[in-house]
């Protein structure tokens, strides 16, 4: 314990700001004690530098400190390998406010691996998490996990191997996901009933679905709306769903590319969608059974256009796709909506506005009623204006580490 | 009243010793935790059997499972302060209140008194700006407890209740993990010293007393009314009491530090806190939002009538983590704890 503290006071170097320190900590044995020793002992200002290397963690890691930064020498470089985890859901969970991880990975953690809840500003740049045995029902949840969050901001991260959303946001608000990658998931990045988020500039390849935006009911934080999915290259989602059963990713069909389920104002643009068998788009009802009385489960004032679509929809794998491909004639249009304008529990009639398609309309009556479908194809469907969200701003210092 | 007998024992052997120097009450209120766990004088010997004057034992009705370790919880309270009672959530506990407790394990279970090794001592100081977490290790020869911040893991070997050898893994939070499962409005918070869970018998050295009566009668409690009509929490285990209240007590122990809607979980929508009465935030016909793989395949939390279509009893019966719940504090299945919720689940009339 001492010659540990002494290790750490020589490794403690004034930096930057009045006061403001860096801790370093080094790879070797009782790695574990060392790293979340330095994340008690940082002080608002301070950095925690882990320093190049392999890092063989037992426990779940926690930080508690407003205005930290964790920092690692690069997502190839430092490694914080959960394999041997013994205790703890995630990997690295952050419930204080303006804290930015960058430049590390996370390996193959039991339950998710980088979490932050609770968090204002929290930032997740340059980061890589992974399982490294590929898509396994066995792998974690979540790869980066802020939730209850707000301004949170995802940038250049890779995440691999997540048994549920490569990158998820939920339950936040002010989001921007950007220049990321996310591959082997079930879910590429999902944002769920969550307010505001702009994703772009992402490359989302190989999941089972490309990009979600979901809301859900009987949670604390809901009605999703006013999201910008744009400048995303979503492209050959085509790993079969591994997401254990009971999770609402496991209905997602594979070949899904970006789905809208149960939101508002969302505008999905300029995109490059191709290789996804089952849909480039696809808009729908929350199917399940609810009883919460403030939820609304249909997608509603969605804006779908200018996106470049490839080669799309060819064997669509949502229930009861194979029927209605054969009522189509075997040819299915890659944008697809179900259709479902009205219900109790939504004001008004719903509307979008899709101008890219062929569009797939199943004029369902009800959610999820796909046996009494009434498909019909047009070259667009709608024409109301629906207005764009504002681009999401961040906090100044916060928008700079994105820069 | 097992504890009782030890603390009979302890106090016998109490009248050779000289008189102990006082609880250090500024040593638990100095900005920097004490590097010893004996720096605060709360126990009068070394080895922290023997609680020091001002410092009384107490024992909730339905405690948290912790892999079948022995819990002994004290209260310190400064000189002629008082915690204030209220009917709902922890008594507000002046500044310069210490909740102290050991976690130690008998060689074997079925002789609690014997052989007993103490792990870890954790305490809750109340300072003047909020609570705070420490805890703190004894050595192998038990003459003292250092503090840990950032977590401890060792092996620990007894033999359980039916007779059966267990080895576990055991784990000392790290001072975050403490707040993880101690936090309500992101605040740390005491968990256990509510109304409900205090207000039953204690075997005090001078006999059997309710701890409300006692702590009142003590002068280390104010405004509590008779326990007769004060809240009370079941015993999980006292199969004379209701099924439902039974497993709702255990939930609530267990469960609800986290699972409610002012704590670290209330993300996922399941609040398991005694005052919950919804059936979907209970879990029923609810669907997992966040449990990745912890759903086990299944589709609810809480399937009426169901009990192995039930998400809740699922993770319950894991030790894997990622999949089991609660993810802190525990490595080893608690065999009853499941089969209450299971027979609870079960007993459900399925719509």
């Amino acid at each position: 314990m001492t010659r540990f503290a002494i290790a750490l006071l020589a490794a403690t170097a004034l930096a930057g700001a009045a006061g403001a320190k860096t801790l370093t900590v080094t790879p070797g044995p009782d790695a574990q004690e060392r790293i979340q020793t330095a994340l008690l002992d940082a002080k608002p200002g301070d950095v925690v530098e882990l320093a190049a290397g392999r890092y063989d963690l037992t426990d779940g890691l926690s930080l508690d400190v407003d205005d930290v930064v964790v920092k690692g020498a690069g997502p190839d470089k430092t490694v914080l390998s959960f394999k041997g985890q013994k205790g703890a859901g995630e990997g690295l969970l952050v419930t204080s406010d303006r804290v930015t991880l960058r430049d590390f990975a996370v390996e193959d953690t039991k339950g998710d691996g980088l979490k932050s809840k609770g968090s204002d500003q929290i930032s997740f740049i340059n980061v890589r998490v992974e399982w490294t045995g590929g898509p396994k029902e066995t792998n974690g949840a979540y790869g980066v996990y802020p939730v209850s969050s707000s301004n949170v901001l995802v940038d250049r991260t890779l995440v691999r191997g997540a048994s549920d959303a490569g990158i998820y946001v939920g339950q936040s608000k002010n989001i921007v996901v950007k220049r990321s990658r996310a591959e082997f998931n079930v879910a590429g990045i999902e944002i769920e009933n969550s307010m505001n988020a702009d994703v772009f500039d992402n490359v989302v390849t190989r999941n089972t679905g490309g990009i979600l935006v979901f809301d859900l009911p009987n949670l604390p934080v809901m009605g999703g709306h006013s999201h910008r999915v744009f400048r995303n290259q979503v492209v050959d989602n085509d790993t079969p769903n591994f997401a254990p059963k009971g999770n609402i990713v496991a209905g997602v069909p594979v070949g899904a590319g970006i789905m809208v389920m149960a939101n508002r104002d969302v505008h999905v643009f300029e995109n490059r969608i191709d290789g996804n068998q089952t849909a480039a788009v696809m808009l729908v009802s929350y199917t399940q059974k609810f009883d919460d009385k403030a939820y609304n489960p249909l997608p509603r004032d969605i804006v779908v256009r200018d996106n470049q679509l490839g080669r799309n929809a060819w064997d669509p794998q949502f229930s009861g796709g194979q029927v209605i491909k054969a009522m189509l004639g075997g040819k299915v249009p890659p944008i697809m909506w179900d259709g479902v304008t009205t219900h109790a529990q939504s004001p008004g009639v719903a509307k979008v506005r899709i101008s890219d398609g062929p569009v797939l309309n199943l004029n369902l009556p009800a959610p999820g009623q796909v046996e009494a479908a009434k498909p019909a194809i047009t070259p667009t469907v709608g024409d109301v204006h629906v207005a764009e969200p504002k681009a999401v701003v961040l906090p100044k210092t916060q928008a700079d580490l994105g820069a | 009243m097992r504890l009782g007998l030890a603390l009979l024992a302890a106090l016998a052997s109490l009248g050779a010793a000289p008189k102990p120097e006082p609880v250090a009450l500024e040593a638990l209120l100095a900005e920097a935790p004490a590097p010893r766990l004996s720096d605060y004088r709360l126990f009068a010997d070394a080895a922290g059997r023997r609680p020091n004057g001002g410092v009384t034992p107490y024992a909730l009705n339905t405690p948290l499972f912790t892999d079948y370790a022995e819990k002994f919880r004290y209260l310190y309270l400064p000189p002629g302060a008082k915690a204030r009672y209220r009917a709902d959530g922890v008594f507000d506990f002046p500044v310069g209140a210490a909740l102290v407790k050991t976690f130690a394990y008998p060689a074997d279970l079925r002789r609690p008194d014997q052989q007993v090794r103490y792990l870890e001592t954790r305490l809750l100081v109340r300072k003047a700006d909020g609570w705070v977490a420490l805890a703190y290790v004894w050595n192998a020869e038990q003459t003292e407890a250092v503090l840990k911040r950032a977590g401890a893991r060792f092996e620990v070997a007894f033999t359980d209740g039916q007779g059966a050898q267990r080895r576990i893994d055991y784990a000392v939070p790290n001072q975050n993990q403490c707040k993880e499962c101690h936090q309500l409005d992101r605040t740390l918070q005491p968990v256990g010293p509510k109304a409900r869970n205090l207000n039953g018998d204690f075997a005090y050295a001078t006999g059997p007393e309710n701890q409300l009566a006692h702590w009142t009668r003590q002068g280390l409690l104010a405004g509590a009314p008779p326990p007769g009509r004060a809240p009370r929490t079941v015993r999980w285990d006292d199969p004379a009491e209701p099924l439902e209240a039974r497993a709702r007590a255990y939930l609530d122990a267990n469960c609800a530090h986290c699972h409610q809607p002012r704590a670290i979980a209330s993300n996922s929508g399941l609040f398991l806190n005694v005052e919950e009465t919804r059936p979907s935030h209970l879990g029923v016909g609810k669907g997992p939002v966040a449990a990745g793989r912890g759903s086990g395949g299944l589709s609810v939390g809480i399937a009426p009538g169901r009990p192995d279509a039930s998400i809740l009893a699922f993770r319950m019966a894991s030790n894997e983590p990622g999949v089991m719940m609660p993810e802190l504090g525990r490595s080893l299945v608690h065999d009853e704890g499941v089969r209450l919720i299971r027979e609870w689940i079960a007993a459900m009339p399925a719509s």
